[in-house]
């Protein structure tokens, strides 16, 4: 390994869904990653993964770690931030740019100003309910039947979207039932879907001044009928922060690099 | 009567008195046990600077006035009054005065209102009413209260300058209690009072002497009246310098402290003893401030808080914030106490009661709202605010994310929507509350990152 490729500092997201972990150098690129199921015991995952990312990296013991993410707490050694700082940190050390970050997350969505220094200049969420997450997308499509890899291609197919009108999860769920008794196609439904979440979304960004770019971060990003229903909703572009998963625990990488 | 009226006495003059005195010896004797032996909980000085003195008297001024309220039904007549109720109308005329706000105040801070909640939600009060008005309908259905018993009312006194939940919730109190419910009725004031808003308010509070008189059976004479104005006046008077304290860096005291002594100029407002009280409390806060004494360990960033606190939370609250350098310095809702209530004028009771009640901030529109707010921030110093979104009080809460873009824009002012509830813990979900709060102090640290 080179020395502009030494890991300099590791950076743990401990995510309700997604467990995700980087290694950095000197310059905040990423030099070695992971991404795993979150499992019930994060301490213990934790320690297994992060051992295993400082292999991959050359990091010993002494290269700090930064964790965020709702299981931080349970991160052994770490400076502990919150997931708002993190993303800002992480989305603006790849955009470069102020703007609008959007990250629909498991267990709630973060809609955050990012400002001309990369700082965090407001930010909003959503309540504490799991409407406008991703959970709301994996509980209902889990109903479905329908494989989350296999999302976009069935909102893709969809001839015309199904209105669902609950953004409430518990209450999505039995409109959906009603609506496959009804014989309205899945794909359509799917596509519902998106737009039903993409429209709460918008209207948590609704609330700040969207002058920069907008820009979309988490594991939801990955799914490319989310990003359309999104900008769809917002009426603006949406640009993917690269590795989106990764940029919470890039952001914690960040805030701990020496 | 008679010997209701003896045990009252009793109770308010020596029985009372004794109780805190012993109350205080023990704890006098207990602190110098620890002193000299080392043993026995320490008080957990840090984050926060010394503790205020003043907060024992604060203890046995609040217990006194819940105990001797024990006593008072059947010996004085007793009165169920609303927060922003002119209660100095009522006052001359003997009345011991129930605050169930306060009251709900010191359900929420023992974690009780869910339970006293239940009690009505069982009858089909909606769990999205006022959490106030449910714990105190809850505590009149089971009996249930931290202070022992509350005096059953002989009048329900309600204005609804603070909103209009209040009127409904003292009906169904006057169809329970089945005893007479003034109203004072405050038209919403866009920009300032006119003329006619002013006359009818006015009329409102001069019924009102009579039906006060009528009740208490007390006939009360004009200089009376005037003498608990100027009482009363004093209080706001007093109350309005204890806060000011909080504009010395670093502030002698906490916002989350102000929140605990606003009880006597909420619930004794216009007598000697609540002015008392805060003649003491405001000698120690000048005293700390002088002395550089500081409400929180290391004040770093300034805060102002907006809305009811959330009582169930307040030490937890207090401690996060205190443990990073947050101090609230200034909140709306304890400068509430201290702001219209300067419009009284001894010379001009009901005229100038009437001004001072009609212009309470959460009778008034939102512009004069963030006047407040601005001008708080800047005789502050504050770098930050809180706005609490309390699910139980609508009318304080409406408008706060436009409240919240003004002070960004034209202040500087980072500013947090917290979104809570002042008094239910159930509508609280605090790992999200306190994530918001840690992300909040956080952006005020952030180094310029890569």
């Amino acid at each position: 390994m080179s020395d502009a490729a030494k890991a300099v500092a590791l950076g743990v997201d401990a995510g309700s869904t997604t467990w995700k972990a980087v290694a950095i150098d000197a310059t905040g690129a990423i030099v070695a990653s992971l991404v795993e199921p979150a499992e019930p015991r994060i301490g213990a995952q934790t320690e297994r993964a992060v051992a295993v990312l400082r292999t991959q990296a050359g990091a010993d013991a002494a290269v700090p770690l930064g964790a965020t993410g709702y299981g931080r707490k349970r991160v052994a050694a770490a400076r502990s931030l919150t997931e708002i700082t993190c993303h800002a940190r992480g989305a603006f050390a790849r955009m470069r740019r102020p703007g609008v970050l959007i990250d629909v997350g498991g267990q709630d969505t973060k809609v955050i100003r990012i400002g001309a220094a990369g700082d965090v200049a407001d930010f909003s969420m959503n309540d504490k309910c799991a409407a406008g997450t991703g959970r709301f997308l994996e509980v209902i499509l889990g109903r479905l039947h329908v494989p989350l890899g296999e999302v976009a291609a069935f909102a893709a197919r969809a001839e015309r979207s199904v209105l669902v009108s609950s953004t409430c999860t518990v209450f999505a769920e039995s409109e959906v039932v009603s609506l496959v008794a009804e014989g309205q196609p899945v794909e359509g439904i799917v596509k519902g879907l998106h737009a039903a979440l993409a429209s709460r979304v918008a209207a948590l960004a609704g609330t700040m001044p969207q002058d920069g770019g907008v820009f979309m971060s988490g594991g939801v990003a990955l799914n490319p009928a989310m990003v359309e229903a999104l900008a769809g909703a917002l009426g603006r572009r949406v640009e993917i922060v690269p590795d989106p998963q990764l940029v919470g625990a890039l952001g914690a990488a960040l805030a701990v690099r020496p | 009567m008679i010997t209701r009226r003896v045990q009252y006495e009793l109770i308010a003059r020596a029985a009372g008195p004794l109780l805190m005195t012993i109350n205080r010896w023990q704890g006098d004797l207990k602190r110098a046990v620890r002193r000299v032996t080392g043993r026995g909980p320490a008080r957990k000085a840090a984050p926060f600077g010394p503790p205020l003195e003043s907060t024992r008297k604060l203890k046995d001024l609040m217990t006194m006035h819940y105990l001797t309220g024990r006593y008072a039904d059947g010996a004085v007549p007793v009165a169920w009054v609303t927060s922003g109720f002119p209660v100095e109308i009522l006052r001359p005329s003997g009345f011991f005065t129930v605050y169930p706000e306060n009251h709900g105040a010191v359900c929420a801070v023992r974690r009780m209102v869910p339970e006293l909640s239940e009690a009505v939600e069982k009858q089909g009060y909606s769990r999205d009413l006022c959490a106030y008005a449910r714990c105190d309908l809850g505590s009149v259905v089971t009996g249930k209260t931290p202070a022992g018993r509350l005096p059953r009312p002989d009048l329900l006194a309600c204005c609804t300058n603070i909103c209009q939940t209040v009127l409904y919730w003292y009906r169904a109190l006057a169809e329970h209690f089945k005893v007479p419910l003034v109203l004072v009725d405050t038209p919403f004031v866009y920009g300032e009072a006119k003329p006619h808003h002013l006359q009818y308010v006015r009329d409102q509070l001069h019924e009102l002497r009579t039906v006060a008189e009528r009740v208490s059976g007390n006939h009360v004479a004009p200089e009376e009246l005037e003498e608990i104005l100027k009482v009363s006046l004093a209080g706001t008077r007093l109350w309005d310098a204890c806060l000011k304290t909080g504009r010395t860096k670093p502030s002698p005291w906490t916002g989350f402290d102000s929140f605990i002594h606003l009880a006597p100029i909420v619930s004794m407002r216009g007598t000697e003893e609540c002015n008392a009280y805060y003649r003491i409390l405001l000698d120690e806060l000048q005293d700390r401030a002088r002395r550089g004494v500081p409400g929180i360990a290391n004040e770093r960033v300034r805060l102002l808080w907006d809305n009811l606190p959330i009582w169930f939370n307040l030490r937890e609250l207090a401690t996060l914030l205190a443990e990073h350098g947050f101090n609230f310095v200034c909140t709306t809702y304890t400068n509430a106490w201290a702001e219209a209530g300067g419009l009284i004028d001894p010379a001009d009771p009901e005229g100038s009661a009437t001004r001072a009640y009609i212009h309470v901030i959460l009778n008034r529109d939102l512009p004069n709202k963030l006047r407040t707010m601005k001008r708080m921030c800047t005789e502050y110093d504050v770098q930050g605010a809180i706005l609490h979104s309390d699910r139980s009080c609508k009318p304080y809460s409406i408008g706060q994310i436009d409240l919240k873009d003004r002070l960004a824009q034209e202040l500087g002012i980072k500013a947090l929507i917290l979104e809570a509830c002042h008094a239910d813990q159930r509508a609280y979900a605090s790992e999200q509350g306190e994530m918001r709060i840690r992300a909040f102090m956080e952006s005020f640290d952030q180094a310029t990152p890569s």
